[in-house]
């Protein structure tokens, strides 16, 4: 069986609001000092990988990225978690291009690959946050998908997918292939690579094309806006000031502070 | 054609969420001065088309028993057809997981574009503009469609519902062939127990953060707390994680956008990503151990403190005060 799982580099997420700056003309975020990181809901897609290669077996992860340069990190790191080959459509353009863009690069560098059974992105990221690269990609390869996933069994030639809903979860059957776009739970924490296979990692090969590689037009990729276009980009104000409730004893305190709850759930 | 089309799933009923949806695209069909159509699809559709024709011109009924329960490929096919036949300028939908999961591949079939988690919708000239939270909530972007029909799945809640026309709208039974031939199919539905089934309508919630430690807390010094104020737990991500509560509790970016008229945030150190799922609730207060824990900044009151002392003299509080 072969996986593929696609990965986003992106700005640390955790970076503290105070530390974090956005640039209104070019409409997206400055670089400042954060680290780059891999979105998380991509790592939680990979480890769901990793899991269900280990109680499988006989199961080949590819990991692909379209980013920046600096996105062989985040396929490092994956080689390095135990992916078996890595893939890098390098992104000279736009750097935040719209998802379509995204999911049509993606899709090209899959016919490319060959042939997989699973393709797994993370349900969205934590920098755009849009939610859509699985769902188009799936439309672009004429695949079906399966959204907010996280767990994968196998059963007689067909998939067992569990997938989180706002009440609880479901169980899919899916005849591969499908997309799937991973969410997180406790079981797919990712995993932290030993230093050994970190070192290892950048020893092992990886493969990097551009979009004109995979046969691309390439002006309408880098330009990465025929679907949306970020019109503008701005931190919003906050408005709330927060009251410390007062008294000399933490008794008087809770006090205070059971009136202001009063207060408000007895209007409801 | 430039009618505003709705995708609503009838299993929520005619809730909060159904109720800011169909007012944000009335108000968006009358800027238009063009037609408001409800597709409203399943089990329980029958039981609200009232409701839905109070304030659309027109409803379609997609309750074959085919249809009965969510299937994303079943749906998508049936979506997909009925919308090519109205060919709309924009389809909105609800930020339920179902709707997010249709939204973009429903874009896609019909050559439009789609955006998400909406929390406002203006029109620049002939272009629909939609903003909404990025960067973990941290910036705000307004994205300007370029594709049409725009496919726009809105945090409908944060909506204002609209008045009742006093008329009723055409009610029609959409007339559909459905491929049962599909490559995936839900063979098993699970709800949570304990029941945080409608954090979403919650009015009150009480939630917990790393700073509570462990699962056993939820259970002895929350839930009790959450009785008293008549609310709903909920959960960071990290008490999540963690596994100490369920995932359907989460809150935050990634997980359920709620607005209460209470939100109380216990042990939660505020992160821009939990921010971004309680910004429209209308009381957010904090139990925190950190005088400086970014959740504050965004509490009309607080208390500093450690919550296993807090909760328990909290407790005997409110239960006097009730009395």
């Amino acid at each position: 069986m072969n996986i593929l799982v696609c990965l986003k580099q992106i700005l640390d997420p955790e970076v503290p609001a105070r530390d974090f700056a956005i640039d209104p003309d070019k409409r997206q975020a400055e670089r400042g000092s954060a680290n780059l990181v891999t979105n998380i809901f991509c790592e939680n897609a990979l480890e769901t990988a990793l899991q269900f290669r280990a109680r499988t077996g006989d199961i080949k992860i590819t990991a692909l990225s379209y980013g920046p340069a600096t996105a062989e990190e985040a396929l490092r790191k994956a080689l390095a978690m135990k992916a078996d080959a890595a893939a890098l459509i390098t992104n000279d353009g736009n750097p935040n291009p719209d998802p379509l863009t995204t999911a049509r690069v993606l899709a090209a560098a899959v016919r490319k690959l060959g042939n997989f059974d699973l393709i797994m992105v993370g349900r969205e990221a934590g920098d755009w946050g849009a939610g859509q690269t699985g769902g188009l990609l799936a439309e672009e390869l004429g695949l079906p998908c399966i959204s907010f996933a996280d767990n994968i069994e196998s059963a007689g030639g067909k998939l067992r997918i569990r997938r989180q809903t706002d009440s609880g979860w479901e169980l899919l059957e899916a005849i591969p292939p499908v997309v799937l776009t991973i969410s997180n739970n406790e079981h797919n924490v990712p995993r932290i690579p030993k230093v050994r296979d970190v070192m290892m990692s950048f020893r092992q090969p990886l493969t990097k094309w551009t979009v004109g590689d995979l046969g691309m037009d390439v002006a309408e990729v880098n330009a990465g806006d025929s679907y949306y276009q970020v019109a503008e980009l701005f931190i919003p104000t906050k408005e709330a000031h927060c009251e410390f409730v007062a008294g000399d004893t933490p008794e008087e305190r809770v006090e205070a502070f059971a009136q202001r709850i009063t207060a408000v759930t007895s209007a409801i | 054609m430039q009618d505003i089309v709705i995708c609503l799933f009838a299993s929520s009923g005619f809730d909060k969420g159904a109720q800011g949806l169909l007012g944000a695209a009335r108000r968006l069909a009358d800027e238009l001065s063009s037609a408001l159509r409800v597709i409203v699809i399943g089990t329980g559709a029958e039981a609200i088309t009232s409701e839905l024709a109070a304030i659309a011109n027109f409803v379609i009924v997609a309750d074959a028993p085919e249809l009965a329960e969510y299937q994303p490929e079943i749906y998508l096919n049936v979506l997909t057809q009925l919308c090519r036949e109205l060919s709309p300028r924009g389809i909105l939908l609800s930020n339920d997981t179902n709707s997010q999961e249709i939204a973009p591949r429903l874009a896609h079939r019909l050559g439009g574009s789609a955006v998400g988690d909406g929390i406002g919708l203006q029109m620049q000239g002939d272009k629909l503009r939609v903003k909404r939270q990025v960067y973990g909530g941290k910036a705000q972007a307004i994205i300007e469609l370029q594709r049409y029909p725009a496919v726009v799945w809105l945090r409908s809640r944060a909506f204002e519902p609209a008045a009742p026309s006093g008329t009723s709208g055409e009610i029609t039974r959409a007339a559909l062939q459905v491929n049962l031939e599909v490559p995936t199919r839900i063979i098993e539905r699970n709800r949570e127990e304990g029941g945080n089934i409608r954090l979403e309508d919650a009015n009150v919630i009480v939630s917990g953060g790393r700073g509570i430690g462990g699962a056993e807390p939820f259970n002895t010094e929350l839930r009790p707390l959450a009785d008293l104020m008549g609310a709903q737990l909920a959960a960071s991500r990290a008490a999540c994680d963690a596994g100490w509560v369920p995932p359907t509790w989460q809150v935050g970016q990634t997980g359920k956008k709620v607005a209460p008229e209470l939100y109380l945030a216990i042990g939660i150190n505020g992160a821009s990503q939990h921010i971004a799922g309680i910004s429209e609730a209308k009381n957010i207060a904090a139990i925190n151990i950190d005088p400086d824990a970014p959740i504050f900044k965004y509490c009309r009151f607080g208390i500093v403190g450690d919550y296993r002392k807090v909760v328990p003299l909290l407790r005997d509080r409110l239960a006097t005060l009730n009395k």
